[in-house]
């Protein structure tokens, strides 16, 4: 089954630098009662965006209209805590199509992977940079070239390389995903099996 | 070179191993649940296929139930299409489903090892990421996202990239009223909620050898919460009596073959560990988190601790974190009024989490000011306790036996801390808003809980038991 198709971005960035962003604040537990993957964006960030009446919290970025893009840029160990996929969903149902942080949480970079939102991480002096770079200019343009692995301040041209599995990017880039490898290769499964 | 446990087990279900590929591993039993599965299902509709092996697939629900006269329909509409949902899927695909009202229901992670479906040298997956406590077993056993979830069900494997090894060895002998909650609450505020990142973490040492299989699961189960994929335990004397006679166990001539196999799980002396860290079980006392990730934690007589003391770019977070709390820097915790208990969860809701509250509770009566919500793990738990008498225990304490379910450990069913309310809770996650939207969560073990249930407020187990040896 085909995935959305992942090369290269270049956009204007929300910045979030708050640390150890866990899933629970991404999308709490109380939105995760639907059974279809779409409409997890309106709940995006849910308690830090609306107040308990459903309205708008003028203080968080992604009610600021000077921000908007399709990069997320937050502080260090983002995604921490519940596996729960319906974050990636979230994100990438709001219109995200990359999260830039110094460290991500190890299922929830699997799961960005595997819904076509690409986890970019950079070190912690970039990061500060990005962060610094958009709010001298909430408009900087911010690229990312999966292809080549770097992201990129565009005005400053300041840029760093990041790491991608080979696997996954071959996957990112092509619009393919697990099952459809391991499918490939079933007769090596049933072969296991009967060992 | 010697193996690490972890690589025996990861090796031994290799189906492809290549070149700049991830490997396929081979998955012995998928658990799911309601919440994480309907989109796979939905998967394996769009792309035309079956779940590839339903008898190694175990379904039950958790998430959603209310734990309190479950016998009725689910009162929330959404939370009873999910359960629905799932009772459907797993009829269409040929899942044997532990559902309501079902003598196996329960929190996935107390039912599979409970019903002997979870073994030495195992492979476990389950779309929820405390999965990690199977690893107790000397297992593997990851907490995996809804698109693995589908790509188990359509090929009972996972694709993965082999973990960097870790060794944590504990020593010494506990102190009394610490228990394996404690170590696991100090191994992550010392090392952080990334701590583990990217690591199998193998526990070992005297103190976690004297563990019971509960204790061993409490530690297992809170890997994740420092970031590590999953945790291990070898197994041992203790594994294998555990696991001996249960619903699902081998018998006979399999049980004899399989324990000979077990007794080969351990890391060899010369096995290679990417990072290893020691601790002394002398220098851990009873436990607390004051913050809102679980490397927040402090002994329950030490201060929180100031902002100051953070590095500058920290001090923003650490800052929010103590604002929602309604904390100050330098605050003790001992002695602060709280609202609500939470005894339960994957964490710690086992017959013998149970039994040591009820030893401690009895004869004494909950305080005024708390509500306590105690809540088995599952229905076999529920129904074990009631054998023992330990439900009455509970009822003379101001606080019934609910029914099994997560409940309180996530905001997601009835059961919900309120906005503002402080809950001393024997949960594993004190994120902002996880037990219900401005909830404030204190994590700790089962007896600091039940000692803070009595006096209404936060409580150093270690003073009524020194009470307790005088009298
Ligand atoms: S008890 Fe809590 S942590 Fe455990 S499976 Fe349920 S929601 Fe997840």
């Amino acid at each position: 089954m085909s995935t959305k198709i992942f090369k290269h971005i270049q956009t204007s960035a929300v910045p979030l630098p708050i640390e150890n962003i866990d899933t629970d604040q991404i999308i709490p537990a109380r939105f995760l009662k639907a059974t279809t993957r779409e409409g997890f964006g309106n709940n995006l960030f849910r308690d830090w965006r609306f107040d308990n009446n459903g309205n708008p919290k003028q203080d968080f970025v992604l009610n600021e209209p000077i921000y908007s893009g399709k990069v997320l840029v937050a502080g260090k160990n983002f995604g921490c805590g519940s596996s729960r996929e319906h974050a990636a969903w979230a994100l990438a149902d709001y219109g995200f199509d990359a999260v830039v942080s110094s460290f991500f949480a190890d299922i929830f970079k699997g799961n960005a992977l595997n819904n076509g939102l690409l986890p970019v991480q950079v070190s912690d002096d970039f990061l500060k940079k990005i962060f610094d770079a958009i709010y001298a200019d909430p408009h900087a343009v911010i690229e990312i070239d999966l292809v080549d692995q770097f992201i990129k301040i565009v005005a400053s041209g300041e840029q760093e390389s990041f790491e991608v599995n080979p696997y996954k990017k071959a996957c990112m880039t092509n619009g393919y995903d697990d099952i459809d490898y391991i499918l490939s290769k079933k007769e090596l499964v049933v072969e296991f099996e009967n060992r | 070179m010697g193996q690490t446990l972890f690589d025996k087990i990861w090796d031994a279900h290799v189906v492809s191993s290549n070149e700049g590929f991830p490997d396929i591993l081979y998955i012995d039993t998928h658990f799911i649940h309601e919440v994480t599965s309907p989109q796979a299902f939905d998967g394996l509709r769009t792309r035309g296929l079956p779940v590839f092996r339903p008898k190694q697939t175990v379904a039950t629900a958790d998430h959603n139930v209310p734990t309190w006269d479950q016998h009725l329909p689910i009162k929330e509409e959404l939370s009873r299409y999910q359960v629905d949902m799932l009772t459907k899927n797993c009829a269409e695909f040929g899942i044997e489903l532990y559902g309501l009202g079902h003598p196996f229901q329960g929190i996935v992670h107390v039912i599979g090892p409970e019903l002997g479906i979870t073994r030495p040298g195992g492979t476990y997956v389950c779309g929820d990421s405390h999965t990690s406590t199977h690893g107790a077993f000397g297992a593997i056993a990851f907490g995996i996202g809804t698109s693995q979830v589908e790509q188990v069900m359509a090929t009972q494997c996972l694709l993965q990239s082999r973990p960097k090894r870790m060794k944590i060895e504990v020593n010494g002998k506990l102190q009394n009223g610490v228990g394996a909650k404690d170590i696991i609450l100090y191994i992550i505020a010392q090392i952080s909620a990334a701590g583990g990142t990217g690591y199998a973490v193998e526990y070992a040492g005297d103190t976690i050898r004297s563990l019971s299989m509960e204790g061993r699961m409490t530690i297992c189960n809170m890997s994740i919460e420092m970031g590590a994929r999953c945790g291990l335990i070898a197994p041992d004397e203790t594994t294998i009596n555990y696991v001996k006679g249960r619903e699902f166990a081998p018998k006979g001539e399999d049980w004899d073959k399989a324990v000979a196999y077990w007794q080969t799980l351990y890391s060899d002396d010369d096995a290679d560990f990417d990072s290893v860290l020691s601790f002394k079980a002398e220098d851990i006392e009873p436990m607390i988190t004051y913050g809102t990730n679980p490397g927040m934690g402090i002994g329950v007589t030490q201060h929180v601790p100031e902002t100051a003391s953070f590095e500058q770019k920290e001090q923003g977070s650490y800052k929010k974190a103590l604002d929602y709390m309604g904390l100050h820097d330098d605050e003790q915790l001992l002695g602060k009024p709280i609202d609500y208990v939470f005894i339960g969860s994957c964490t710690n809701s086992r017959i013998e989490d149970l039994r040591q509250v009820a030893e401690f509770v009895k004869g004494k009566h909950k305080a005024d000011n708390v509500t306590v919500w105690i809540v088995p793990g599952s229905k076999q738990v529920q129904e074990q306790a009631i054998r023992e008498g330990l439900d009455k225990v509970f009822d003379a304490a101001g606080f019934p036996l609910r029914e099994p379910g997560c409940s309180a450990c996530l905001g997601m069913n009835e059961d919900k801390i309120p906005a503002g309310k402080y809950c001393v809770s024997t949960s594993n996650r004190n994120f902002e808003g996880r037990q219900g939207p401005n909830s404030r969560t204190f994590l700790a073990s089962p007896l600091t809980a039940a000692a803070s249930a009595i006096t209404g407020k936060v409580t150093d187990i270690r003073e009524f038991l020194k009470e307790e040896e005088l009298v």
